[in-house]
């Protein structure tokens, strides 16, 4: 039962997912490659670099492809993706549950206090993560980056629209 | 029917514009849940990141789980999730259905060399308005920087910094602030 398989594999990809992105590549390399023989490791890259030129995190990206390829049909796609979503959507209901009713709690509103200049350095992690020699290619990337930057800051632009904007002109500049 | 249209929408949207992954979509949440719709205050915006960092998986499936629980409980969480993947899912579908071949994007890829230093400077200007959120003073300035640096460089697993955090939060409040008190 094909289905189930990739179910279950992408449930536990998902379970023991945390920190997101590619914190979990190696994991999810092992079950897909190694474990299952469902892709070829060029297969592998290739839906890596497939992420990064596609919108959404990479757990669900692998998991739509790769159950695409297996089964040749979007009923497998179907079956790995709510395998890799559904532990977070369960155990973040379970917290959410528990913060709703317990967020005036003491306890709970000292832990926050803690957590909250911790947020801000994850979110600064991740951008020291991204300044690498993949996105900084050249001098114009700066120059992308610092348009962003002022049309965010000054102007306060959608970064919707930014995003669309920076496509286009990477289309005709590059 | 109204309203789980609009919260599928809305995540629908930022599903579609997260790229770079995990915390690219923090500055699309703020634009779109926070500032214009105000479905979360913007200091409760901070809180609902901790909490999604605290369980596994996708930053966007669980900040989506978190805001549709808070708007209409599991069904509001419901149509909120199911916007926020569905754009991925259909994405990657029609990659994998149509062209394998990674030739055919390099349109894209030309596109992204540009996308990739703005989606750096979306996150940039998220943390400048995270750490005015975070009501942090003086020397506490240090403690989101110093993490930062221990993610990238020691590779510390960020749990690790969430629950020293939860219950580092606890011992200052209760030792501490009430010792210098």
């Amino acid at each position: 039962m094909i289905y189930l398989k990739l179910f279950i594999t992408f449930f536990k990809i998902g379970l023991f997912s945390f920190g997101g992105g590619y914190a979990m590549l190696p994991l999810i390399q092992t079950e897909v490659v190694d474990v299952n023989s469902w892709i070829s490791i060029s297969e592998f890259t290739d839906i890596v670099a497939i992420s990064q030129v596609t919108p959404g995190p990479i757990a669900v990206n692998s998991a739509t492809y790769i159950g695409y390829t297996v089964t040749n049909s979007v009923i497998g796609s179907f079956f790995a993706t709510l395998g890799v979503t559904l532990p977070s959507v369960i155990i973040m209901l379970i917290i959410c549950n528990f913060f709703f009713k317990f967020k005036n709690n003491k306890y709970v509103e000292n832990a926050f206090v803690g957590l909250r200049p911790v947020v801000v350095g994850l979110v600064l992690s991740a951008m020291l993560l991204l300044i690498n020699k993949e996105t900084f290619i050249d001098y114009k990337s700066i120059i992308f980056f610092a348009l962003a930057f002022l049309a965010t800051w000054k102007l306060k632009m959608n970064p919707i629209l930014i995003t669309l904007l920076a496509g286009i002109a990477g289309y005709f500049i590059y | 029917m109204k309203k789980y249209l609009e919260m599928f929408s809305v995540f629908f949207k930022i599903g579609a514009f997260t790229i770079g992954g995990g915390y690219a979509m923090v500055p699309l949440i703020e634009a779109e849940v926070v500032d214009k719709k105000k479905w979360i205050e913007k200091d409760e915006f901070i809180d609902t990141l901790a909490l999604a960092q605290a369980s596994p998986g996708p930053i966007a499936v669980n900040t989506a789980v978190f805001v549709g629980f808070k708007m209409d409980r599991y069904k509001g969480a419901f149509f909120t999730t199911l916007g926020s993947i569905l754009p991925s899912f259909l994405i990657i579908l029609a990659i994998a259905m149509f062209f394998r071949q990674l030739k055919d994007m390099e349109a894209v890829e030309n596109a992204f060399k540009a996308i990739r230093p703005a989606v750096v400077a979306l996150i940039a200007v998220s943390v400048i308005s995270l750490s005015k959120n975070s009501r942090l003073k003086g020397i506490g300035y240090l403690i989101p920087i110093v993490v930062a640096l221990a993610v990238k460089y020691l590779k510390i697993t960020p749990i690790l910094f969430i629950i020293l955090a939860a219950i580092g939060g606890n011992i200052y409040v209760n030792v501490i602030k009430k010792g210098g008190a």
